[in-house]
């Protein structure tokens, strides 16, 4: 295969990539690894770099518009922050300690763990009462409904905290946004109501991603070659996607996504404990 | 709450500011690495694509920031890319910084240091030599 066939294919299964991240609202980063593992025979620690890439690229393109929004609690990304780029430093640091087969084995359970959360009961319910910690730290706010402001409050700001830094530290190791873990630790330990806790944990991916992408890049795991077909494929997916969500509820979809999703993580479990990465 | 009123405007100032920095970064870095792709193209295009099944990892080229930025300025059609890249990766870091400024504008101490904290740690990954 030429270079050039190979970007175009790459481009086009990129674009897919950031389609189906969007629309199962799982990301741009965790398709892009096994597209590029298990379709092209990419070297993991290549596909983690480029994921990287997009992870970061979906985050901020879309952040963007939930900020203006007003949805996202900034305060609340900037102190979880701190948990997640200090656990995705330390994610980077063992990356280097892991075999590759682990690594292909323990994406593919967060893989089904993420697909799981996609379909779970939201938590729509805004808490009244939170503890003396969020007040302290600020944490609580409002956020836009149909029905105008609403005030909202949160609680268990360490639980929240340190399941943070697991976050970090599996998106660190991982080369993925490790959104679902974000909102599980928002959701369902803080009680944040679900809208404000997929954009703030969309909006706190960028960096975390970041935090560990600049180690990668580092030790040459960021191939140019690879980067800008996944770059500008997964954009434009993603930017699809959002066009496509604006006008469709695409429950059923999600649902035969996820599925294919889980497919997708038992070959690269199977894969890894065959010991072909 | 007990935001004021002022408080609240300077607040949605700065998120304003954030949210257009994150996408004027993104397509920034975007349009970089599609003009490095197309000169990567032009001259590399038929060439046979390398081996990336087997992990060798980049030369120094594409992986120091001096490397990368001397790469680019070249005009080495993959040192193009890799500035895209590095555009991209600095994009968050950047609306960091931005933070810091509109929680010092607000007089939020408890925030300045928290944000100060977030950037420390970034910054010994940028430039602790981290990469083992």
């Amino acid at each position: 295969m030429t270079i050039l066939t190979f970007s175009i294919i790459l481009l086009v299964g990129s674009y897919l990539a950031g389609l189906l991240g969007s629309l199962t609202g799982l990301g741009g980063g965790v398709v892009v690894i096994p597209l590029l593992t298990l379709v092209f025979g990419v070297d993991i620690r290549y596909a983690i770099g480029a994921a990287l890439l997009a992870s970061i690229a979906t985050s901020s393109g879309s952040a963007s518009a939930y900020v203006k929004e007003g949805i996202t609690n900034i305060r609340l990304g900037m102190f979880l922050e701190i948990a997640t780029t200090i656990g995705a430093v330390i994610g980077a640091l063992i990356a280097v300690y892991t075999p590759t087969n682990t690594i292909a084995i323990m994406f593919g359970a967060v893989l089904i763990f993420s697909a799981a959360m996609t379909l779970r009961k939201k938590n729509q319910e805004v808490l009244t009462q939170g503890s003396p910690m969020a007040e302290k730290l600020k944490l609580n706010s409002t956020y836009p409904t149909k029905q105008g402001e609403v005030a909202y409050q949160l609680k268990n700001v360490g639980a929240g905290f340190s399941i943070m830094t697991v976050a970090g530290v599996i998106s660190g190791l991982l080369g993925i946004g490790s959104g679902a873990l974000k909102v599980l630790a928002m959701d369902t330990a803080m009680r944040i109501p679900f809208k404000v806790s997929t954009t703030t944990s969309n909006f706190m991916i960028g960096v975390t991603a970041a935090a560990s992408a600049v180690v990668y890049l580092q030790r040459g795991y960021m191939d140019p070659g690879l980067a800008f077909p996944v770059m500008l494929g997964v954009l434009g997916g993603a930017f699809t996607g959002s066009k496509l969500l604006m006008k469709m509820n695409p429950q059923v979809l999600r649902v035969i996504f996820c599925a294919a999703i889980v497919f997708v993580a038992i070959e690269m479990m199977y894969n890894g404990f065959q010991h072909k990465f | 709450m007990k935001k004021t009123v002022s408080n609240k405007w300077q607040d949605t100032d700065v998120e304003q500011i954030v949210g257009q920095l994150l996408r004027y970064g993104v397509l920034t870095a975007t349009i970089v690495a599609f003009i490095g792709g197309a000169f990567y193209i032009v001259s590399n295009g038929s060439a046979p694509m390398p081996s990336y099944h087997k992990f060798t990892g980049e030369g120094a080229g594409f992986t120091t920031y001096g490397g990368i930025i001397e790469g680019a300025l070249s005009f080495n059609a993959a040192g193009i890319i890799q500035l895209g890249v590095l555009l991209l990766i600095a994009t968050p870091v950047l609306r960091i910084v931005f933070s810091l400024v509109g929680f010092a504008l607000e007089k939020d101490r408890l925030y300045v240091c928290i944000t100060l904290l977030v950037l420390a740690v970034i910054m010994t990954s940028i430039f602790g030599g981290l990469k083992v």
